[in-house]
């Protein structure tokens, strides 16, 4: 039996760092294994005795490409603890600034880090030489993306103007209105690089996924909702852990997201799509059927093309908000911290991210559950490498290889927030 | 676009040697100098590029040379070495900033880039003492030039 085998030590166009390993025996996939080395960060532990309204700024800490939905599912978690209801003003704000991580996450991953793939380059640099107009674009919207946040939150990286119950300044409106000639122009121009991302030689690929996302009656979610399946589970945020666990294993510093029956389940671009495609704005909705996006997309190579029918919606959506935009006044609701366990879930761009909290009577963190998104995907994420590489062992070594990587950035896994730093190996005979 | 030469120093500073730049930043600041802090989002330097006409930014490099090492580079003239300066963990760090924005045409009329050898990238706040010694020098040598 001949024996082939394929190192890659270090993932690249991922946020963060981990390996594949991956071993195929006579034409069968006998080992796939995502592997995150990175050590554990013990935000969770070091939580245990702090104040609970620094549970935002502390867990924002986590990555630096969405801390605004470490922000916003903290908060959330900690208002529902202390029975604080925010303002409709507070929570269109919320909603603003979420977009901004929104369009800056995905474009960021979408033409900078998995564009490459299809366009068989080897990064963003390569792109510029070939498309520079695409690469000036992305970084244009990317730009609008992280201004939105700097307006809103102080900053565009680790936002330092929200707090538990709101926001510690209200943005002046003339802040937000000098904002909407660039939103206008981000709609358009997010519709075209989804048009021209759907020109790409996707690979052949699907899968009956469970899809888990927010579902809301009136919005495509961002920022809140409730927690529903493909399967039909329709849940309030509190009741996650009841149907959702987390598992340890060996080869992976990040906890394993699985249903509790032991199935592995999707979160992130398809899952919002599947289960929310009817809440989407009926211009992006046009967008998606111009791409050939099917109703429910099960090919996870079209990813991309979702996260940018996204990036249009998210414009869109802040463009609404700043043109109906009224400063909260005040900026925050008051606080009275009480003895009591509260739970928060908002759609991180990777997909959803749930917080608990078990808070005492002094207002300090006695325990805290932190569940963010690519730790969720990670079964998944191997379901699919080994349905691909199964699909793909015509490829040589080189082809596969590329392949399989293509298939772990379908994901934009953050590592960093599965716990942090990813390297490849592909052995074969 | 802004009058005078703007320091950047890169980096974390809660990862030791990884925050010799803000370091840096830091002291140029308290002597008058036009700097700032730059902790991530390499690919927003770009936007930055856009406004100033002359930058030096200063970041640590892990190159496995000894400590404290100091390496300088005109940017406009020499295009950077990607390992010296590819320590984000978020895939786009300096040096795929400065080579995106010379491939679009977005550099700066001056750019140099100084990398110090950090030997200690562990959590936690402060430099070791080769790196601290040579900034010590660097802010000086910065200063002097104006």
């Amino acid at each position: 039996m001949t024996e082939r085998k394929i190192t890659v030590n270090a993932l690249a166009r991922v946020e963060g760092e981990g390996a594949l390993n991956v071993r195929i025996r006579g034409g069968e996939v006998e080992i796939v294994e995502f592997r995150i080395f990175e050590p554990p960060r013990f935000f969770e532990g070091l939580l245990q005795g702090r104040d609970a309204t620094e549970a935002p700024d502390i867990t924002s800490r986590i990555c630096g490409i969405c801390p605004v939905a470490y922000i916003t599912s903290a908060s959330q978690a900690v208002e529902q603890a202390w029975g604080v209801e925010i303002t409709p003003e507070i929570a269109a704000l919320r909603r603003l600034m979420y977009c901004g991580e929104w369009i800056q996450s995905h474009v960021l991953h979408a033409a900078m880090l998995h564009a490459p793939d299809f366009l068989g380059l080897h990064d963003v640099i390569a792109i510029s030489e070939v498309d520079p107009e695409l690469v000036t674009t992305a970084l244009r919207l990317k730009k609008l993306g992280n201004d939105l946040m700097e307006v809103i939150g102080g900053r565009a990286v680790h936002p330092i103007n929200t707090r538990v119950g709101g926001f510690f300044k209200a943005p002046d409106s003339a802040e937000i209105v000098a904002l909407l000639p660039e939103l206008e122009w981000g709609i358009a121009a997010a519709r075209e690089m989804a048009l021209r991302f759907a020109r790409f030689d996707f690979p052949e690929d699907a899968c009956d996924y469970i899809f888990v996302a927010l579902v809301h009656p009136e919005h495509y979610p961002i920022e809140t909702g409730r927690i529903a399946t493909s399967t039909g589970l329709d849940i309030a945020v509190d009741a996650f852990h009841a149907h959702f666990m987390e598992e340890q294993v060996a080869r992976s510093m990040a906890l394993h997201g699985r249903m509790r029956n032991g199935s592995a389940y999707l979160v992130g671009p398809l899952a919002r799509y599947a289960l929310n495609r009817a809440r989407l704005s009926d211009t992006a909705k046009q967008t998606a059927k111009d791409c050939g996006l099917n109703e429910v997309e099960c090919n996870p190579f079209k990813s991309i093309l979702v996260r940018m029918v996204e990036v249009q919606y998210a414009c869109e959506e802040a463009l609404r908000l700043a043109r109906a935009y009224v400063p909260p006044d005040p900026p925050s609701v008051p606080l009275t911290p009480r003895a009591g366990t509260g739970q928060g879930c908002s759609e991180a761009p990777r997909g959803i991210c749930h917080h608990r909290y078990e808070i005492d009577e002094a207002g300090q963190i006695v325990t805290a559950t932190i569940v963010p998104p690519t730790s969720q995907n990670q079964p998944q994420i191997e379901a699919d490498l080994e349905r691909v590489i199964r699909a793909s062992l015509a490829l040589d070594d080189a082809a596969l290889q590329w392949r399989c990587e293509q298939v772990i950035r379908n994901y934009d896994p953050c590592i960093s927030c599965a716990t942090h730093f990813l390297k490849l190996s592909v052995e074969r005979g | 676009m802004a009058e005078g030469r703007l320091h950047v120093g890169i980096g974390n500073p809660l990862r030791r040697d990884d925050g010799v730049g803000p370091w840096i930043a830091q002291q140029l600041n308290e002597t008058g100098q036009r700097a700032r802090i730059w902790q991530t989002d390499g690919a927003g330097l770009i936007d930055l590029f856009d406004t100033e006409a002359a930058l030096v930014l200063i970041d640590a490099t892990r190159s496995g040379a000894p400590a404290g090492t100091l390496t300088r580079f005109d940017a406009i003239a020499t295009p950077l070495p990607r390992p010296l300066f590819h320590n984000s963990t978020h895939e786009f760090g300096l040096a795929e900033a400065v080579e995106l924005a010379r491939r679009l045409g977005r550099l700066p009329a001056r750019l140099e880039v100084i990398g110090i050898e950090g030997v200690d990238f562990t959590p936690g706040k402060g430099l070791s003492e080769a790196v601290r010694e040579t900034a010590a020098r660097l802010v000086t040598a910065l200063g002097e030039v104006g």
